[in-house]
């Protein structure tokens, strides 16, 4: 007998009571009342609780606020999907026009690149403003997953609509077939004595950019 | 007998690999006892992460709600757990992926071991698994000359320091943080001989120690917290960044995973991750976690296994009153509350699951009978603040009650000369059975009084009654027995209250 028919039939056995499968009660909240500024009032609170940093801006304030936050850095990275006017600034500022590396195709960058880069600039698929949470679901200007995770700092962007109020809400707008990550402020530890630190081996700095329209 | 009906494998089998206790745990516990510091570093620690929990859990308005969606949601995969496995399977395999089944912890060694032999690497990395250190996994692999890198920082310090884990969160618990510091300067190569003992500096020397590993890996190897039958997606929850870095960069992915770990669907994840990260480290949301559904293309590992493992879960599930203790998701929250555990720390229950759920889990796993885990469903004062604290409502006192009925049974009629507890429940079923009989045993009091003495306490009992007064004085018993007393205030109403009738006073 096989592992797979061993261990199934264990269980069959082990069911032999026939246990019903209990009705779930979700009696839980699915929606959260509040109104968009709400959210991102409390989507913001929530992640300088985290130690991130979080930005308010207006859609036609992101280029020149992007290129404040990344002078003074050396090379980041884009995935290719993310809209290049909000570079904009940059690309006028920038003399050698090199520190932006953009991973898709033809060239997609090595863990030893990326360690290279100073920031990476992605946007999001949503936020959950309760938990202060960024999820990254493999869309195009959120690019793979190493590409936010081997560069010291992530800027993150997050479109206002896009942040819901309580994680049931944020389910459905994600596709499970595709990788995720949720993010919650940069890495950090509770390991030594259950304290928390921020910055370990993900990036140790995030900044949430969250634009309006 | 009727289990072998239609070529069905009998039950129990039970599991192998770090599930047994050596020695008795009021043994172990009692060594523990004597170590001041480890006493100080797990009631700081415990403290710390109650308070948090209490607070986090307290914003929720719907916390008992989501309690009970997640104990209805868990029952219910237990009683369709054949049909789930088979939906993830087909799922996680349908991307790619590729399953494996492990009858127990050796069989999962074995197949770990192969999978890695097959990619030509002697390295993995691993994130942080109770799954892959029940069964000893690392050890396994040591032997078959691969060397397996922890890279959760708890998990660092304690292989660093060639110790053993004695928590479920944070296996480095019983460590402070002047501890770890003098761990990295005498195991870390290339660490700076000035490193400091704050928990920052100490996160980057780890950060530091662990780069180039992570940026070099070829092959990882993990746990999984959840695994979603109707997507064939699994979940690592994590909070350093070791987990996205082993889930990410190397060509090579094997995760071990318990068959209890599923959950039938997606929209399961909304009940569970609200209950995991704020049982566990008292967040709202754990920094990272890792969701992937097979394999994805140009993204992240491209050979992706996953072995299935029952090690001791169907005989668990076999236990109609034990079975609920599979519901478990590791967050530690009852261990965290343990009023045992915060004496004795992890070790003494010699399992890789310590803590209230330990003490059901690992007899259950191993059958009541092995080695010393008879002996953990004691290692509780019954308190119940563990069952008040799941996240999934186990009721883990009702089934430490239930295991102890198990380890008596299990050595009923076995002993030729009859033990002390065997004299003593006979002597007590006797002295109970009828007022009579009590009255009697009661005449014995004064008797006791003379023992206790003129400062009123006993304090030394004969026999295995002598482990009461080890640590507390018995006082004297009273002077009459409460029915006495009762007796002489409840004289029945008497018209002639001047001649009661002898003998209706007392009961004897």
């Amino acid at each position: 007998m096989s592992a797979r028919e061993e261990v199934l039939g264990r269980i069959r056995s082990a069911l032999r009571d026939a246990p019903e499968a209990p009705q779930v009660p979700r009696d839980y909240r699915t929606t959260s009342a509040r109104n968009e500024e709400e959210l991102i009032e409390q989507l913001v609170e929530r992640l300088e609780d985290y130690k991130a940093t979080a930005h308010v801006l207006t859609l036609e304030q992101v280029p020149a606020h992007l290129a404040k936050l990344l002078a003074g850095q050396g090379r980041y990275a884009v995935p290719q999907g993310l809209n290049a006017a909000f570079f904009a600034d940059l690309d006028t500022d920038d003399e050698d026009g090199a520190r932006r590396i953009v991973d898709g195709v033809p060239s997609w960058l090595t863990a030893e690149q990326l360690d290279a880069v100073d920031a990476v600039v992605t946007g999001s698929a949503v936020a959950i403003a309760e938990t202060g949470t960024i999820i990254l679901n493999a869309g195009a200007d959120q690019g793979r997953r190493i590409i936010t995770l081997v560069p010291d700092r992530h800027i993150c962007l997050i479109k206002s609509k896009d942040i819901v109020g309580i994680l049931p809400e944020a389910l459905p707008r994600l596709d499970a077939a595709l990788p995720q990550t949720w993010i919650s402020g940069p890495s950090a530890t509770s390991d030594i004595e259950l304290e928390r630190v921020e910055g370990v081996h993900g990036p140790r700095t995030l900044d949430v950019v969250i634009v309006r329209p | 007998m009727s289990n072998t009906f239609l070529g069905m494998p009998s039950l129990p089998v039970f599991g192998t690999g770090n599930l047994f206790e050596r020695e008795p745990f009021p043994e172990f516990a009692h060594r523990e006892l004597q170590d001041g510091q480890l006493r100080a570093n797990l009631g700081h620690a415990t403290r710390t992460i109650r308070q948090k929990r209490l607070s986090v859990v307290a914003e929720l308005p719907d916390w008992e709600a989501l309690r009970s969606a997640g104990s209805a949601i868990k029952e219910s995969v237990m009683a369709r757990l054949p049909e789930l496995l088979e939906e993830f399977e087909a799922n996680f395999t349908a991307r790619g992926g590729t399953i494996h089944w492990a009858r127990d912890g050796n069989e999962a060694n074995e197949i770990v071991s192969s999978l890695i032999k097959a990619t030509g690497e002697t390295e993995v990395v691993k994130v942080k698994s109770m799954a892959t250190q029940e069964i000893g996994l690392n050890e396994f692999l040591d032997e078959q000359g691969i060397s397996a890198f922890e890279t959760d920082l708890a998990e660092l310090i304690v292989q660093l320091d060639h110790d053993k884990p004695s928590h479920i969160l944070v296996p480095a618990i019983h460590k402070n943080r002047t501890q770890v510091r003098d761990i990295f300067l005498r195991e870390m190569e290339d660490v700076d001989p000035e490193l400091s003992n704050k928990p920052a500096e100490l996160a980057a020397a780890a950060r530091g120690h662990l780069r180039r590993k992570f940026l070099s890996a070829k092959v990882a190897v993990s746990g999984a917290n959840f695994a979603l039958a109707d997507t064939g997606t699994l979940a690592v929850v994590e909070s350093e960044g070791n987990g996205r870095m082993c889930l990410t960069l190397p060509e090579t992915l094997i995760t071990v995973m318990g068959i209890e770990k599923l959950l039938p669907s997606w929209q399961d994840l909304e009940v569970f991750m609200q209950l995991l990260p704020r049982s566990s480290t008292g967040e709202r949301m754990n920094p990272y976690t890792s969701l992937w559904t097979g394999v994805a293309e140009n993204d992240g590992p491209q050979n992706v296994h996953l072995v299935l493992m029952d090690n001791g879960r169907s005989a668990a599930l076999a236990d109609l009153h034990g079975r609920s203790a599979l519901h478990c998701i590791r967050c530690s929250a009852c261990v965290n509350v343990c009023p045992v555990y915060e004496r004795t720390g992890g070790h003494a229950y010699g399992s890789t699951y310590p803590g209230p759920i330990g003490a059901i889990l690992s007899p259950l796993l191993t059958g009541i009978t092995a080695e010393e885990n008879n002996s953990l469903p004691y290692a509780s004062s019954l308190c119940g603040a563990c069952y008040d604290a799941c996240p999934v409502k186990i009721n883990i006192p009702e089934i430490l009650v239930h295991l102890r009925g198990e380890d008596v049974d299990s050595k009923r009629g076995t002993a030729k000369i009859p033990t002390q507890i065997d004299i003593g429940m006979k002597a007590a079923s006797w002295a109970l059975s009828s007022g009579k009989n009590l009255g009697l045993v009661e005449k014995t009091l004064p008797l006791g009084r003379l023992v206790a003495g003129s400062d009123k306490k006993i304090t030394q009992l004969p026999g295995i009654a002598a482990g009461w007064t080890q640590s507390r004085d018995l006082p004297a018993p009273p002077k009459k027995s409460f029915r006495q007393w009762w007796n002489k205030e409840h004289q029945p109403p008497q018209k002639d209250a001047d001649n009661p009738k002898p003998g209706q006073g007392a009961d004897s």
